[in-house]
């Protein structure tokens, strides 16, 4: 199977607008992006999901908690708990934390303006599939674009993520009040993560940084990995 | 029935919207501090009884109208 690109189904909700931008960026790294409508009840055939940035639903009520009553929601829910690999990204965080998939809450910013630019992310953990093309300790500039970034979690839930080692990345320098500097979060199983930062939009060295393209190379090789047939075996044991 | 959800920010949650009313009230001359900027929701509930109609506003707020992470609420009904 090596050399075949493996399938990764891109989610669109009303009001979704990077859903095109991570489908380039999965093309351009060596999958096969699936777009897949948000009402659909069932996935296809794919070895992992990308939740893409935008404003679903129109950030209504709270950012990501109408989506993630999403039908397809519940697909991608089903997906991750048999160990599926799922990649949040801004908005898409956002719906995993709502969707209680990932741990924590995104909050207006602490300034309240619309934060649109690079930022340099420390990579705590390069244990998740995400960031295995990491190292830890690693410096990744990659831009943000957004007004809900500022994740939040009571003291216990964040002392309980930092022990399980939870938080993947955190911001260099705090660009929204986020609790731990915390720009990444994973499950405790590690195969959903989720960020703020847009990795498919640093993927090609026109729009100065191709950092991004490292955290989605890590989706796109354990996908491929996961889409073997002997893996798939495994999984479904 | 009628039902008002009031949805506020727990406290010690940081609440930039709150404090950005605050700065504005004080700079028209209002004496106020703590100002905390919450949510509204109105509804129609069809419920045989107040018991009921409360058991399930109190559902919808679980799932959906608030989150417990950051949020509290108060149910009223007339």
């Amino acid at each position: 199977m090596s050399g075949s690109r493996p399938r990764i189904a891109v989610l669109t909700f009303p009001g979704s607008n990077d859903d095109r931008d991570a489908l380039h960026a999965l093309e351009l790294l060596g999958a096969s992006g699936v777009p897949v409508w948000h009402a659909q009840e069932r996935l296809p055939d794919v070895a992992g999901v990308v939740l893409p940035g935008g404003f679903s639903y129109g950030d209504y009520l709270r950012c990501g908690a109408i989506a993630r009553f999403s039908p397809a929601m519940k697909a991608v829910a089903e997906f991750a708990a048999e160990g599926g690999l799922v990649l949040g990204i801004c908005n898409g965080l956002q719906i995993l934390c709502e969707a209680g998939l990932l741990p924590g809450v995104l909050r207006p910013n602490e300034s309240l303006s619309f934060l649109c630019r690079d930022v340099v992310l420390r990579v705590e953990g390069a244990a998740t599939p995400f960031t295995s093309a990491c190292s830890t300790g690693q410096r990744l500039t990659i831009p943000i674009k957004h007004g809900e970034g500022c994740w939040f979690a009571d003291a216990a839930l964040l002392a309980e993520l930092e022990a399980k080692r939870q938080v993947v990345l955190r911001y260099e320098r705090n660009p929204n009040g986020s609790i731990g500097d915390v720009a990444a979060v994973c499950n405790e199983r590690g195969n959903v993560m989720g960020l703020m930062p847009h990795p498919e939009h640093a993927v090609d060295p026109l729009l100065g940084s191709t950092d991004g393209a490292l955290i989605l190379r890590g989706l796109v090789e354990a996908a491929r990995a996961a889409s073997h047939p002997l893996a798939t075996a495994a999984a479904r044991r | 029935m009628k039902a008002t959800v009031l949805v506020r920010p727990k406290p010690g949650i940081l609440d930039p919207q709150g404090e950005a009313v605050e700065s504005s009230l004080r700079q028209l001359g209002f004496a106020v501090g703590d100002a905390r900027v919450g949510r509204v929701v109105d509804l129609e509930v069809e419920a045989s009884d107040e018991t009921a109609a409360r058991a399930e506003v109190e559902r919808m707020c679980q799932q959906l109208l608030a989150n417990p992470l950051i949020e509290s609420y108060e149910i009223e009904l007339r």
